[in-house]
């Protein structure tokens, strides 16, 4: 399995989620964990998926969801492998 | 399984706090390019270099993009080149060539910057290395990305007078060749006691001849997140203070190795160290003096900010070697002058001289560093600013360095502009007295006796 992080924060909008999903779903990407939440209108979300299926390489998929993010739906999309976040928390 | 939180504070950190990998610099020994023929040499060089680090700025860029986190700078740093090329190297215009060699190869593979047109002279100089240190003024004035860097003493060889004293007047002669840019010559120009062979950093940045082939070493930055995890624990006890300094250094080194170990295992090449330091940039927030301040002072330069600087430099320390099985290079705190805005305000504000920031070298790494001086200061004055920067590494048993810009055609008042990373510098006082009779004396002032520490 590899793990990647999604992080989506923006204004809140009508199909944020369905949006990202739909782009995963197409590119073979399971989410294995979703949490969200609004704090004063902002839109906050965190995805943990899994990238093994995935037939491109990870930088086209994360240039991609920006492009989607920045573009369709108005809010910051980033992509980051997992290692990072396990790094620098976990001993 | 990570949660909210602790994404959200890796990637504040990131997006506002400035965290960043400072470099990604890979060694590469040029030992086995040495030739007789000039020609020959040239050829070898640039093969080695472009065979070895062609990929190496597509890689950095790649582990960037994957975990979002930026790599400034991909760098190379080779053998002391007046190694390599005192075979082939009859006259100063034969160096130049090899400078301007690495300068070309350097840009090909798009590096931003290639240091080890160095030489290694804390003892004594061979007629080869003598000629290679007249070469350095011109070379740095017809090349743009290469480094140079020299030793010029140690605590087990002592100082080598001769070299210092040369070295005041190369560095003037250096501002003097790049005087149209503010002598900013000078500031790819360092001065070492007790180099490490392992340093990612530039301007000193060269591949010790005790390393291997190849080696990826990483410098880690972060002033910023250090900055920013003290706003929150002012009035707290000092012992609060070095928990925060250690854990978010562990936090950045972290990072480091992650970057350091994928680079490493991309490119077949074996890794070397992390350097700790934390180096600031003239981005504001990305300061090591504004820590400083955060930590309960005026501005750098105030009482006390010898002991603020110790504290931080050892808490850095401390938390990275935890973070890292092999720490190395220069670690701990840099305080450049002309790159971190914090010391450019204290310089302003008169907080900050030249003899406070020489007592502060005394309980960090490295030293005088990226310090603009007037272009009226004598040769042998700077010779005397180098004298006692290495004088306190040799007795100390640290690596110390000089990097002074003399600015040619500038005075005390007046500013000197650098660009990018080097940053902007308000010119500093130098002590008007002279040491003249002192630095010309011949010879070398012997190694430190190793008992009796007071």
């Amino acid at each position: 399995m590899e793990k990647t992080i999604i992080t989506v924060v923006g204004k809140d909008t009508v199909g944020i989620i369905a949006a990202v999903c739909s782009y995963l779903a197409e590119n073979h990407i399971n989410i294995l964990d979703i949490s969200q939440t609004i704090v004063q209108d902002y839109f906050t979300m965190m995805m943990i998926v899994d990238t093994s299926a995935l037939e491109k390489p990870f930088g086209e998929m994360a240039e991609e969801l920006r492009a989607i993010g920045e573009e369709k739906i108005g809010v910051q999309i980033k992509c980051q492998k997992e290692e990072i976040f396990n790094q620098m928390h976990r001993i | 399984m990570i949660n909210f939180g602790e994404v959200y504070e890796t990637n504040a950190m990131i997006e506002k706090e400035n965290l960043d990998v400072r470099t990604i610099t890979m060694g590469i020994s040029l030992l086995d390019c040495a030739d007789p023929d000039l020609e020959a040499l040239k050829q070898k060089i640039h093969d080695k270099i472009y065979d070895s680090a062609k990929d190496l700025v597509r890689v950095g860029e790649e582990i960037s993009g994957e975990y979002g986190v930026p790599i400034v700078n991909k760098r190379i740093s080779i053998t002391p080149i007046s190694l390599v090329a005192g075979a082939a190297c009859r006259s100063v215009e034969d160096y130049v060539e090899v400078a301007k060699v690495l300068d070309r190869t350097a840009k090909e593979v798009g590096v931003n910057f290639l240091g080890g047109y160095s030489a290694l002279v804390s003892k004594g100089m061979t007629p080869a290395e003598e000629l290679f240190l007249h070469s350095i003024p011109e070379a740095l004035a017809q090349t743009d990305v290469v480094c140079s860097s020299v030793n010029l003493g140690s605590t087990k060889t002592g100082l080598n007078m001769d070299a210092v004293r040369l070295m005041g007047s190369i560095i003037k002669e250096t501002a003097e060749r790049t005087k149209e840019n503010d002598s900013c010559g000078c500031a790819k120009l360092v001065v070492f006691c007790n180099a490490p062979d392992d340093n990612p950093f530039m301007a000193g940045a060269f591949h010790g001849v005790t390393e291997a082939d190849r080696i990826i070493n990483v410098g880690v930055s972060g002033p910023g997140v250090v900055k920013t995890a003290l706003e929150g624990i002012h009035g707290e006890s000092f012992e609060v203070l070095c928990e925060t300094v250690k854990k978010t250094a562990f936090k950045v080194t972290r990072v480091g190795q992650l970057v350091a170990r994928e680079a490493s295992r991309r490119l077949g090449v074996p890794f070397g160290i992390i350097d700790l330091s934390l180096a600031p940039t003239p981005a504001i927030g990305d300061s090591v003096a504004d820590i400083l301040c955060e930590m309960g002072l005026e501005y750098a330069g105030a009482p006390g900010t010898t002991a603020a600087l110790a504290l931080l430099n050892d808490q850095v320390k401390k938390g990275g070697v935890m973070a890292s099985s092999y720490v190395g290079g220069l670690s701990g705190a840099f305080i450049p002058v002309s790159e971190d805005q914090g010391m450019i305000n204290a310089v302003a504000a008169g907080a900050l001289t030249l003899e406070k920031l020489e007592a502060m070298t005394c309980v960090c790494s490295v030293g005088l560093d990226m310090i603009a001086i007037p272009g009226k200061t004598k040769d042998t004055t700077i010779a005397g600013i180098i004298a006692d920067e290495m004088a306190i590494g040799m007795i100390n048993q640290k690596t110390t360095a000089v990097r002074v810009i003399p600015v040619i055609g500038k005075d005390v008042g007046e500013q000197a502009q650098f660009g990018g990373l080097l940053g902007y510098a308000p010119i500093m006082p130098v002590n008007p007295f002279s040491c003249d009779e002192f630095v010309n004396r011949k010879g070398r002032i012997p190694a430190p006796i190793h008992s009796f520490k007071n």
